[in-house]
């Protein structure tokens, strides 16, 4: 009588439904992973669109599904697809800042057969929460997620985590115990999107992650068998790289607002990629014929060091989005390994954050904060190179 | 979660059942049956699967057990039984009472 979870598919199904129901959102996180040019997605998905999405990927055989964004509660036809979704058999998570929901809203999801709620916090404390969130929203997200419990709600907490509230790591769990959470996740930002724009100001020093590390380690013991707790060891600070999203084309499918279907949410900045859209293209023919899709699965892709590392089965050569940005080649092995040869741009940058850190010169550099203004000014600024 | 002050070991005596933040369910696509929990699945074996929709709130171990027996002559079932609801447990796909 053994579990089976470990079993792997021949044929790669996506168990993972990501919608990114739009890119509008109320906060402004300067670590968000939404596409810095998010300003040119003009149009959004309808109603009817999302669930021809979720029929054809239920088919396809997706199980969990995660309504987010952008904010997904500014799509006022969530209800409906959340209702759409269960009715499917998909298990519904709602990926919130907790901004735009009210009681009304968290009853009328438990209605519709909403399974989950996890909710973003930014910080421990209302004035850092604020700053980082762009917003007033600390005491409404702490009342949501009263609120998600008192509907019967399991309850995330998510804490991205970076040099500004990385020394807060007591008081987040702390505060995660207060609001009754049953999963924390603590995760160290991942340097893609709009987190990539702002490195430096977000990497924490080494001591920091060492602090937390300890805490997060404290509090698991202490709350074991009632709440779990995730912490993310961020891959700039590794040697091997993250397995990333399990495989390209492997699990996961995100469709954006506008209807492109990618093998990961951070995809779409790769050049030399058309992801497909399936406003044109079955969720079939995307996930199985599409080119794109199929791209780097497999091993045949790989360049050296990966082609012959006796650990490419292992990690797949880490993920191509970081593989890009750092290397300008998404075939090439991602750079957190120390067996790329730019593994050392890696490591400079650590090293730079752990000296420069608590310097006002090198704090005061303002973040830039994910909202259209700023992908608008961006967009612009690519353009400018390019003529 | 096992966050239930009265939750008891497994034991002939408890009552097992799934907890509101798991789900049971036949996956058509993956041919076995899933529990599905926050952002995650873990895929069942038969016999893993015939236990679980056992833990109904209504039956104790021991009743499962009988029940199971019933339906499969093998033998040792009783110690693969409660290995399994044991495993269950400590992952919070069951919560006794």
């Amino acid at each position: 009588m053994s579990m089976a979870g470990s079993e792997q598919n021949k044929i790669p199904q996506p168990l993972w439904l990501l919608a990114e129901l739009t890119y509008a959102c109320p906060l402004q996180c300067p670590y968000c992973s939404n596409p810095v040019d998010m300003a040119k997605v003009k149009s959004e998905l309808t109603t009817e669109d999302w669930k021809k999405v979720l029929r054809e990927a239920r088919a396809m055989g997706a199980t969990q599904l995660g309504f987010s964004g952008g904010e997904p509660l500014v799509r006022t036809d969530l209800e409906e697809l959340i209702a759409e979704a269960r009715q499917l058999g998909f298990y519904t998570n709602l990926i919130t800042s907790g901004v735009g929901m009210d009681e009304k809203r968290i009853k009328a999801f438990k209605e519709a057969g909403l399974d989950h709620i996890q909710v973003s916090f930014q910080a421990s404390s209302e004035e850092l929460n604020n700053f980082i969130a762009g917003t007033n929203a600390f005491e409404h997200k702490k009342e949501m997620a009263r609120l998600v419990k008192k509907y019967g709600y399991p309850m995330v907490l998510c804490f991205v985590l970076h040099r500004k509230n990385e020394d807060q790591i007591r008081d987040i769990l702390d505060l995660s115990i207060a609001l009754d959470a049953d999963y924390v996740e603590l995760a160290t930002t991942q340097y893609y999107g709009w987190a990539f724009h702002n490195r430096e100001q977000l990497l924490p020093t080494r001591a920091q992650l060492k602090h937390a590390e300890a805490v997060a380690k404290e509090y698991q013991d202490k709350m074991k068998g009632k709440m779990k707790i995730y912490y993310v060891i961020p891959d700039y600070f590794e040697d091997r790289p993250k397995r990333c999203m399990d495989g390209w084309g492997k699990v996961f499918l995100t469709i954006a607002p506008d209807g492109t279907a990618l093998p990961c949410h951070a995809a779409r900045q790769l050049p030399g990629l058309e992801f497909p859209n399936v406003r044109d293209h079955s969720i079939e023919w995307i996930w199985n014929e599409s080119p794109d899709f199929n791209k780097f699965r497999g091993f045949d892709w790989m360049k050296e060091p990966c082609r012959s590392c006796p650990e490419k089965e292992k990690d797949l050569g880490g993920c191509r989005c970081q593989a890009f940005m750092l290397t300008g080649d998404a075939r090439n092995a991602d750079p957190v390994c120390s067996k790329s040869p730019h593994h050392q741009q890696i490591v400079d940058l650590v090293n730079r954050v752990d000296k420069m850190a608590g310097k006002p010169a090198f704090e005061e550099k303002p973040m830039i904060f994910r909202n259209m203004k700023n992908s608008k000014k961006i967009i612009e600024e690519k353009e400018s190179e390019l003529n | 979660m096992l966050k239930d002050e009265k939750d008891k070991a497994i034991g002939p005596d408890v009552i097992p059942e799934i907890p509101t933040t798991h789900r049971l369910q036949w996956e058509q696509a993956q041919d076995c049956y899933v529990i599905l929990y926050p952002e995650g699945m873990v895929k069942l074996n038969a016999s893993s699967a015939e236990i679980l929709k056992c833990c109904d709130g209504k039956r104790d171990v021991k009743t499962i057990i009988e029940d199971l027996q019933k339906q499969y002559s093998e033998a040792n079932i009783e110690k693969d039984v409660l290995n399994f609801l044991e495993v269950a447990h400590v992952n919070g796909w069951i919560r006794t009472k």
